[in-house]
C-alpha cells in the first residue's frame, strides 16, 4: 500500500482497569486533515481511548499506528516527539506561571537559562500566525477559561502536534467562545493539522465533525461521515436507544409566590460586588430558568438564597418566610467547610426555634425536632463534589445529609442505621443511581450518578423551593434526560424551582420563564422559545431587554 | 549617631549575620523543596544529622570541606526518608517530616556520645577582607567589622541566595520545579517525571539542611553537643512561611532571627535596659523565634492565608496520576 490516508490508526484495543473494561477491541481511525469526533457517553471509554493514543495509559491489547508505522508510546512526551498532542478537559497549565512559561514546560529548549524577552516575541508570533491571541506575559490564573484553553491549543502547536486531542473542548466555553473555537479548528485543518474532537454534545458533533465515531460502554458501534448523520441517529448510537431531546411538560400552573428575592445585592470571593439589587419571584409549580454567561452572579445567587453567602442587602423569602442568611441545612455544607460557616451555623442553632413553616403544611411530625429551612429549600449546587455531596461518605451517609436530625431516622442522639439503609436502597432505586451498593463511597460514583444521588437526597425532602445550579453539567444524554425529568416532575408536582444553567438549549427545555442576568443585575425576561435566542444572546451580552426591542 | 551606639548596633548586626547563616541555609532549603510540592517537617533532624556528621568527618580526615560535604549528604540521605513517604508511598508528609526529626535527633544523640567531650576541630576559614577597611567613612566602623573578618559560610549565604533564585526563577530546571509543585498533573502531561523532580529536590533541600548543621557544628558554634540546633530547624520552617517561598525575603528573615537569637546576650551588656537585663524578663526575649515560628505555623495551616502568600499550589498533596484536582 502507499502512503496511508489515515493519519493514524488504532487496531484492536483492549484497556482494563480493576473491575472495568474500559475498551473492548477498538478500532480507530483518523484521516489526515480531518475534524474526527469521537462522541460516546460519560464512561464509554473515549478518554481511555486517547489517553493511550496520548501516552498516559498503555494498551493492554491492541497496536496503534501512525503513517503504517506501529509505534508505542510510554509517555505523552514519546507521543508529541510523533507529533500527537492532547488538550485535557482539566486544563494542563500551571496557573502561576505565564502562558510563555506554560509553552516552554517540558520543552527541550532551552537547555538552561531562559531568556524571557526572547521567548515572548517567538509565543506572540506564533499566537498570531494562528489567530489565538493571548498576551504571553499574561499569567494563566489571570486568563478567562477560554483563553487558558487557546493556550493550551497554542502549546501543542508549540511542541509541533500535527494530530490535536481535544477533550470535551466546549464543556467549559460559553457559546461565543464556542464558535471561536470551532474557527479555530476549521483554520488548523486547513493549515493541515488533524483534529479527533471528543465530545459528547450532539449539537457539536453534527456542527463541526468530518467524520464520527461512536462509543458505547468500550465498544465502536459506528463510524459515520458528519454530513450523513443527525443527531438522532448519533443518539441512538450512543446511548443504545431512542432519546428525547426535549422534555415533554405541560404548560405550567404557577401557584403561589414560594421564593421572593427582594433586592438582593451581595460580593463575590473577591469583593466585589456580584449582585446589584437583583429582584425575583418564582412561583410554586414553575420552572425559572436564569442565562448568562458565567460569571455574572448566578452562582452568588444561588450561594445567597442558600445562605451559604450574606447578602449586604435585601431579603429572601421563602413559602413566605425570610430566610436571608440562614443555611440550607445543617449536614449540608459541613464537609466542604468554607470559610465562616461556623458562626452562620451557630445563629441557625439559635434560631431553629423561631423559623416556622408555612400554615398548612402538611408534615406535623416534623415538629418534634427542630425545624430547619431546609425543610422549604433543597440546593443543588454546582459543585458535586465540595458542596453537593461528601466524597468519601457512603451513599448511606450521603442521603441521609439531610434527615438524619429528625425522627424517623434521628432518634435523639443517635442515629437509625437499618432505617436509613433500607431508606437508601430504596432511593437508589427509585432514582436509578448506579452502584455496587449504598455503602459504597459517594467519590466512585460517575458524575451523572452523584448527581441523581444528590436530587434523591434533595427531593425526598420534599421541598418547596429547588435551586439548581448547572445541574447537568458535564453529564451525557443519557443522565441529561433523567436528571430533566426529575426536576419537571418536581415541577408538576408544585414545587417551585430555581434554575440555573449556561446551556440555552437546557433552559428552553425546561424553563416556564427564562430571567437573563448580567453583571448581577436583571437584563429582562423571556419566554422559553426558540425563536427568541438571538435575543436571549443579546441579553446575556447585557443589554437590556427594552433596548433589544427597541432595535 | 554616638560611637558606642552604632558599635552596638553593627554588633548585633555581626552576629545576626553570623547565627543567621545556618538559619538562612536551612530555609533555602525548604524553600526549594518546598516549591516542588513536597512539605519537609524534618529539617531540625536533618540538620542534626548534618551537625554530626559533618563534625565527625571533619574530626576524622582533619579536613573541614569533607565534613561539610558528609553533612550535606547526611542530610540528603535522611530526607530521602521523608521523600520516601511523601513521594512513593503518598503517605502524610506533616505525619513522616515529624517523624524525621525524632529520627534524626535520636540518631545524632545515640551516635554523637562520644564527640560530645571534643573541643578541638578542624574548622571551616575565615575570608579576611582587608579593602573593607579602607572604605572611606564607612569603613572602619561598618563594613570592616560586617564583613572583613567572617567565616567562609557567610560568604557562601551571599552566594547561595542569588544562585538559588536564579535557578527557580530563570532556568529550565527551575521552571519544572515550579512546574512540579503548583500543578504536577500539567508537569507529568508534558512528560516532566513529578516524582524525579521531587525526590531531587528533596534531596537538595536536606543537603541544604546538612550544610545549615555542618556550618554550625564547623564554624559559628565549633563543637557538637546534644540538640545543638536547639529548634532552628523548626524556625526555617517558619521563616519559608514568613519568605513567603521567596529566596530574597529568606535572607531577611533569617537574618533578622539569627539577631534575635542572640539579642539577649547582647542587650544584658547594656546597663540602662531594665527589662532585657533582667535575667527572668529576658527570658521573653529568647522566645521571639520559637513564638513566630508557632504563629506561622498556625496561619500556614490555613489553606486561604497560604495561597495568598504565595505557597506552591500543590505544596504537601501526594501527586497521583490520573487523579481528580491534582
Amino acid at each position: 500500500m502507499s502512503e496511508s490516508q489515515f493519519a493514524f490508526e488504532m487496531r484492536g484495543i483492549t484497556k482494563r482497569f480493576p473491575g472495568v473494561l474500559a475498551n473492548d477491541n477498538v478500532d480507530f481511525a483518523v484521516r489526515e486533515g480531518e475534524i474526527h469526533a469521537l462522541l460516546g457517553e460519560n464512561g464509554a471509554g473515549k478518554s481511555t481511548l486517547m489517553n493511550m493514543l496520548n501516552g498516559l495509559y498503555r494498551p493492554d491489547e491492541g497496536q496503534i499506528f501512525i503513517k503504517d508505522q506501529a509505534v508505542r508510546f510510554s509517555s505523552p512526551r514519546e507521543a508529541i516527539n510523533h507529533g500527537i498532542g492532547m488538550v485535557h478537559q482539566h486544563f494542563m497549565l500551571v496557573p502561576t506561571q505565564s502562558v510563555a512559561e506554560n509553552l516552554i514546560l517540558g520543552q527541550s529548549a532551552p537547555r538552561f537559562y531562559i531568556n524571557y524577552s526572547e521567548l515572548e516575541a517567538q509565543v506572540a508570533e506564533l499566537s498570531e500566525k494562528f489567530g489565538l491571541a493571548v498576551d504571553p506575559r499574561a499569567k494563566i490564573w489571570q486568563l478567562s477559561v477560554g483563553e487558558q484553553q487557546r493556550v493550551e491549543v497554542l502549546k501543542m502547536l508549540y511542541q509541533g502536534a500535527k494530530i490535536l486531542i481535544m477533550d470535551e473542548p466546549t464543556a467549559v466555553l460559553t457559546p461565543q467562545e464556542v464558535t471561536d473555537l470551532f474557527d479555530t479548528l476549521r483554520s488548523m485543518t486547513a493549515s493541515g493539522h488533524t483534529i479527533v474532537f471528543i465530545s459528547h454534545k450532539l449539537d457539536e458533533v453534527v456542527a463541526i465533525a468530518d467524520r464520527v465515531t461512536v462509543l458505547q460502554r468500550g465498544r465502536v458501534t459506528a463510524t459515520v461521515e458528519g454530513k450523513d448523520t443527525t443527531k438522532a441517529e448519533l443518539a441512538r448510537l450512543m446511548v443504545g436507544r431512542e432519546v428525547l431531546f426535549r422534555i415533554q411538560k405541560a404548560p405550567a400552573q404557577p401557584g403561589a409566590e414560594a421564593l421572593v428575592i427582594e433586592n438582593i445585592s451581595c460580593e463575590n470571593d473577591r469583593g466585589l460586588p456580584a449582585l446589584r439589587n437583583l429582584s425575583l419571584t418564582v412561583r410554586a409549580g414553575e420552572v425559572v430558568g436564569i442565562a448568562g454567561v458565567a460569571g455574572n452572579g448566578q452562582t452568588e445567587l444561588a450561594e445567597v438564597i442558600a445562605g451559604l453567602r450574606a447578602a449586604t442587602e435585601g431579603r429572601v423569602i421563602v413559602q413566605g418566610q425570610e430566610v436571608t442568611g440562614k443555611r440550607v441545612a445543617a449536614g449540608e455544607q459541613s464537609e466542604a467547610s468554607k470559610g465562616g460557616s461556623w458562626d452562620i451555623q451557630v445563629s441557625l442553632d439559635i434560631g431553629d426555634s423561631s423559623i416556622n413553616l408555612s400554615k398548612g403544611d402538611e408534615r406535623p411530625e416534623k415538629q418534634a425536632a427542630p425545624i430547619m429551612v431546609s425543610e422549604g429549600l433543597a440546593y443543588i449546587p454546582a459543585d458535586r463534589t465540595g458542596v453537593g455531596s461528601s466524597p468519601n461518605l457512603s451513599l448511606i451517609d450521603n442521603l441521609i445529609l439531610k434527615a438524619y436530625r429528625r425522627p424517623p431516622i434521628g432518634k435523639g442522639w443517635r442515629i437509625d442505621l437499618s432505617l436509613a439503609r433500607e431508606q437508601a436502597e430504596k432511593l437508589v432505586e427509585q432514582f436509578n443511581v448506579m452502584t455496587p451498593n449504598v455503602d459504597t463511597p459517594a467519590r466512585l460514583l460517575s458524575g451523572g450518578n452523584l448527581q441523581k444521588l444528590i436530587l434523591a437526597r434533595e427531593i425526598s425532602s420534599r421541598p418547596k423551593v429547588i435551586i439548581a445550579v448547572y445541574p447537568v453539567r458535564g453529564l451525557d444524554v443519557g443522565a441529561i434526560e433523567a436528571i430533566h425529568q426529575m426536576l419537571i416532575d418536581e415541577r408538576n408536582r408544585g414545587t417551585a424551582i430555581l434554575l440555573i444553567s449556561e446551556d440555552l438549549d437546557e433552559l428552553l427545555s425546561l424553563s416556564d420563564r427564562i430571567v437573563v442576568v448580567f453583571e448581577g443585575q436583571i437584563m429582562g425576561e423571556v419566554p422559553p422559545e426558540d425563536e427568541r435566542v438571538d435575543e436571549i444572546g443579546l441579553m446575556m451580552a447585557g443589554t437590556r431587554v427594552e433596548a433589544v426591542h427597541a432595535s | 549617631m554616638e560611637l558606642a551606639s552604632l558599635v552596638f548596633i553593627v554588633n548585633i548586626i555581626g552576629a545576626g549575620l553570623r547565627t543567621g547563616t545556618p538559619l538562612l541555609f536551612a530555609t533555602l532549603g525548604e524553600i526549594i523543596t518546598e516549591r516542588s510540592g513536597v512539605l519537609n517537617l524534618g529539617v531540625e533532624g536533618m540538620m542534626l544529622a548534618g551537625a554530626l556528621a559533618g563534625f565527625a568527618v571533619s574530626y576524622g580526615t582533619g579536613n573541614p570541606w569533607f565534613g561539610v560535604m558528609a553533612g550535606m549528604l547526611a542530610g540528603g540521605t535522611l530526607s530521602l526518608l521523608n521523600g520516601l513517604v511523601a513521594i512513593t508511598l503518598r503517605g502524610d508528609q506533616v505525619v513522616s517530616g515529624l517523624a524525621l526529626t525524632f529520627v534524626g535527633r535520636g540518631l545524632t544523640s545515640v551516635l554523637g556520645v562520644a564527640y560530645v567531650q571534643i573541643r578541638e576541630v578542624p574548622r571551616l576559614p575565615t575570608v579576611r577582607l582587608p579593602f573593607m577597611y579602607d572604605v572611606p567613612l564607612i569603613g572602619p566602623n561598618i563594613l570592616w567589622p560586617l564583613f572583613g573578618e567572617q567565616n567562609i559560610v557567610l560568604y557562601l549565604g551571599f552566594l547561595l541566595v542569588p544562585a538559588v533564585w536564579f535557578w527557580v526563577e530563570r532556568t529550565r530546571p527551575g521552571l519544572h520545579l515550579r512546574a512540579v509543585g503548583e500543578k504536577p498533573a500539567a508537569a507529568d502531561a508534558v512528560g516532566i517525571n513529578v516524582a524525579a523532580q521531587r525526590y531531587l529536590y528533596v534531596f537538595v533541600g536536606g543537603a541544604f539542611a546538612g550544610l545549615a548543621g555542618a556550618s554550625l557544628s564547623l564554624a559559628i558554634t565549633p563543637l557538637w553537643i546534644d540538640d545543638m540546633t536547639a529548634g532552628q530547624g523548626w524556625i526555617a520552617v517558619g521563616l519559608v512561611i514568613f519568605a513567603g517561598w521567596n529566596p530574597w525575603r529568606a535572607v531577611l528573615g533569617a537574618y533578622i532571627f539569627g539577631a534575635l537569637r542572640r539579642l539577649p546576650l547582647d542587650l544584658q551588656a547594656v546597663g540602662w535596659l531594665p527589662f532585657a537585663s533582667n535575667p527572668i524578663l529576658g527570658v521573653w526575649l529568647e522566645m521571639i523565634p520559637y513564638l513566630f515560628t508557632i504563629v506561622a505555623l498556625i496561619f500556614s495551616s490555613r489553606e486561604a492565608i497560604r495561597k495568598r502568600l504565595g505557597a506552591p499550589a500543590a505544596l504537601g498533596i501526594p501527586y497521583i496520576r490520573g487523579e481528580r484536582g491534582a
